[in-house]
């Protein structure tokens, strides 16, 4: 749709956008802590997210001693081991992954990649955040209450969830009922600002269609999780009342310890229903962006435009509308129509569409190009492999007849630890390792970054590609202990052994990635504003780090699509989005 | 859960078609130079932010109350569901939100017209009336439980403190909204285009919260009851 009325290479027009009044911080307080610049949040989301996502992974390190040495740790009872199991899920999906992406990379990057000052409403945009961290306080804090965290999973389901069999009853299940309530309430704040902000804020020529896919999948990521969370607010409100006040909505009437409890005719399956409702687009809801990205990070390293852009838009789209439709298949087990459960196998097979056209673009993409494996481009590879093999066991579990036997398994386990425990947070290395430069001007170190890689995705491997046979034997997950059973080998306990000797170690590498971290704020060498040559408005910066308002005294213009790489004929082997056209351009 | 499916698919074609408008079938390799949005190059102004993230603000919403009324209507299915009587205060209540919106909806078309006295009167009197009708609202709450019908004693009680509760709320939020918007125009003392913006929001929200009222009491007084038994067939 180019506009044959604007004359080219003239100096453009100013621009259209009208100059937001922006906000500016009068004191340290307001520049630095309560700061309503996007990317001052972003740091302060990412930062939140990351450190409680230490605290799930050493959680994790509990559940895998439990598992290779029961009983032999005497701090680890029934208790502890439930405990950690439902604080890890619910911190790692929740806390750490959704917000890492949305509220991290989502504010930092949406402005800059579409040529804002700062997101549309900056107040709510801090409130955001803050909400997020009372949040994660008082899902932290069930640890200092009696009785500790809820361990009722992190599903939660009723009715064992707030009977008081279950670790946590006191206090530590309305603790977290109450902070995912908070927690729903600070993301929509969040969620309005992104969408928002994409629908309203874009820069003169940035058309939808000349969005990075980043932007697209965080984009598509929030307007999803705008719609699905409501679904566990619902939840979380309903079961609240019914821990609190005695209500009956999903509590079913029961006698526990001999005494008849006051519930009657609650619907646990409802909660199941209103749970998966969120509980389905969450996982795209982290997958999302993570696509996003590594689209990004593949065509810059690889010094190619992306292959089948308007594919991947519509691809996304489409995962996005899908991934409403689905969450059945958790419920395969609950006594469902077969009818019911043959639709939601359609529905989720179909997912597959259009995640494996997004597959083949990726590697089309890497077809006869330019690679340079840099740290960035090793975790994106190490994304394509891991989201594959998740990807392709979510296909067993995607057929009823076969998810049947498998469901509370440890394959269950190993397929979603694969496609959006591994799989994201490589993702999320890999952006980190590629925007580092943005964020701080300097590079971090390669040689420290490839070792971490090495680590992390092979040990990552290791951890898990073993679960699925533990799985296909039949061994269940959540069980504190396996007691004598007939089906499982003495070998599988060997097995579990090893997994959890190399999930420490895999852990404790992380710290690699963290002192590679914090000693390049200081010491790592000198990035420029383009480190990467990479053709996105991010990079275009007057300043970096981009300083408050991002584009100086005037909004860029965009002239053309943001992979523009390896065009014949021009002076670099790739043209920024904002640099006008040169004559008689055509594009590669 | 047909509700949400009915809610889904007016959300996604809205989605579409707008996104069919916003040239997803383009092919953003082949074209260079400067693109105008197609919108603004029809020489019309961009909706202000704030306004389209109140339409997104209210897809939200919305998605919340399809939620619970589709937890309203799969509930309802189980044989201890009695719904308790309605308190007659609420059909005078509902008459009160209808009169609030109506006072905004001509507050609005005053500012359009920038009657500045006329929309201060009718700000203050859509204000008014939503306070009465929150008043009502609690009113009917403890009529209820003076009957003893407790949020424990039937789950079908316990949506109904839930459903009222739940808007009852939004409703708050809204009027601290109308508040800035009421001091913003007392404090302007003329009718400036910002503040119309402020009153237009106002109005599109009072007006939704009535339409969900409406839906809701249906529900509750029981006229939705047939829906609900087509629903759960679709399902089963």
């Amino acid at each position: 749709m180019t506009d044959a009325s604007v004359p080219q290479n003239v100096a453009p027009p100013p621009a259209e956008v009208e100059d937001v009044e922006l906000y500016h911080a009068h004191s340290w307080l307001t520049k630095y802590v309560f700061c309503q610049d996007a990317k001052v949040i972003a740091i302060q989301y990412a930062g939140t997210a990351i450190t409680v996502g230490v605290l799930a992974l050493v959680l994790s390190w509990v559940i895998r001693l439990q598992l290779a040495f029961p009983g032999a740790i005497p701090f680890i009872d029934a208790s502890v081991y439930y405990q950690s199991v439902t604080m890890h899920g619910m911190i790692m999906v929740v806390y750490m992954l959704t917000a890492i992406f949305l509220g991290g990379f989502g504010n930092y990057l949406i402005p800059l990649m579409v040529g804002a000052r700062d997101m549309v409403f900056p107040y709510v945009n801090m409130l955001s955040y803050w909400v997020y961290l009372i949040a994660t306080l008082v899902l932290v804090s069930s640890y200092f209450v009696p009785g500790g965290p809820t361990g009722a999973g992190w599903t939660l389901y009723p009715p064992q969830s707030i009977l008081t069999g279950t670790p946590g009853y006191d206090y530590g299940i309305i603790l977290m009922l109450v902070s995912l309530i908070l927690f729903i309430v600070g993301f929509t704040m969040g969620g309005l600002n992104y969408v928002v902000t994409v629908l309203q804020a874009r820069t003169r020529g940035m058309t939808l269609m000349r969005m990075p896919l980043t932007v697209w999948g965080i984009f598509a990521a929030a307007v999803m999780a705008l719609l699905a969370f409501p679904g566990l607010f619902v939840a979380c409100v309903m079961l609240l009342l019914d821990r609190t006040l005695g209500t009956s909505f999903f509590m079913p009437s029961l006698v526990e310890l001999g005494e008849r409890k006051d519930y009657v005719g609650g619907s646990p399956i409802l909660f199941q229903h209103l749970f998966w409702f969120f509980g389905h687009p969450e996982v795209y809801i982290v997958a999302l962006p993570a696509f996003g990205i590594v689209s990004d990070l593949i065509s810059v390293h690889a010094r190619k435009n992306i292959f089948g852009y308007r594919m991947m838009v519509w691809a996304i789209i489409a995962i996005g509308v899908l991934s409403m439709v689905v969450w059945g298949h958790h419920m395969y087990v609950s006594g469902m129509d077969p009818w019911f459960g043959f639709f939601f196998a359609v529905t989720t097979l179909a997912i597959a569409v259009p995640t494996a056209l997004k597959v083949y673009n990726w590697v089309l993409t890497l077809w006869h190009a330019d690679i340079h494996f840099t740290t960035p481009m090793l975790f994106a590879l190490g994304f394509l492999v891991t989201f594959v093999n998740g990807g392709i066991t979510g296909l067993y579990l995607g057929n009823v007849i076969v998810d049947v036997p498998l469901s509370a398994t440890l394959f269950v386990v190993a397929h979603f630890h694969m496609v959006m425990g591994i799989a994201p947070v490589l993702v999320i290395f890999g952006a980190i390792y590629h925007w580092y430069p943005k964020i701080t001007g300097r590079m971090m170190d390669e040689r420290l970054g490839k070792i971490h890689f090495w680590i992390t995705f092979l040990g990552a491997y290791a951890i898990f590609f073993p679960m699925h046979y533990l799985g296909v034997l039949g061994m269940p997950r959540r069980f504190y202990e396996m007691g004598e059973t007939a089906f499982v080998p003495a070998s599988a306990a060997t097995l579990n052994i090893v997994i959890t000797v190399i999930a420490l170690a895999v852990g404790f590498a992380q710290s690699i990635f963290f002192y590679n971290l914090f000693r390049s704020l200081k010491y790592g060498a000198p990035a420029g504003g383009n480190p990467w040559r990479a053709a996105s408005l991010e990079w275009q910066t007057p300043e970096t780090p981009p300083g408050h308002g991002n584009w100086g005294a005037h909004l860029p213009v965009v002239y053309r699509w943001p992979y523009a790489y390896s065009v014949p004929g021009a002076p670099e082997d790739y043209l920024p989005q904002n640099a006008p056209p040169m004559s008689g351009e055509h594009s590669p | 859960m047909s509700v949400m499916g009915l809610f889904f698919i007016f959300i996604f074609s809205v989605a579409m078609l707008w996104l069919a408008r916003q040239g997803v079938f383009e092919s953003p390799w082949l074209e260079e130079g400067e693109v105008t949005h197609r919108r603004r190059a029809a020489g019309t102004e961009p909706p202000p932010a704030a306004k389209v993230g109140l339409a997104i603000f209210l897809a939200v919403a919305g998605c919340l109350f399809s939620l619970l009324t589709a937890a309203f209507f799969m509930r309802g299915d189980a044989p201890d569901w009695q719904l308790p009587p309605i308190p007659g205060i609420l059909w005078f209540n509902t008459f009160v939100l209808a009169a609030s919106s109506v006072a905004l909806q001509l507050a609005l078309i005053a500012a359009r017209r920038g009657e500045f006295e006329r929309v201060k009167t009718a700000l203050l009197i859509g204000a008014a009336t939503a306070g009465l009708f929150l008043i009502g609202q609690i009113w009917a709450w403890r009529e209820l439980l003076e009957l003893r019908f407790f949020a424990s004693s039937n789950a079908a009680n316990a949506f109904f403190y839930l459903l009222t509760g739940t808007h009852a709320l939004h409703l708050v939020g809204g009027l601290v909204a109308l508040a800035r918007t009421t001091d913003k125009v007392r404090g302007a003392g003329r009718v400036t285009r910002a503040l119309t913006t402020s009153v237009e929001l106002c109005a599109i929200y009072w007006h939704f919260l009535l339409f969900v009222w409406l839906l809701m009491f249906a529900m509750l007084i029981g006229w939705a009851d047939g829906f609900g038994v087509v629903c759960r067939r679709l399902l089963s």
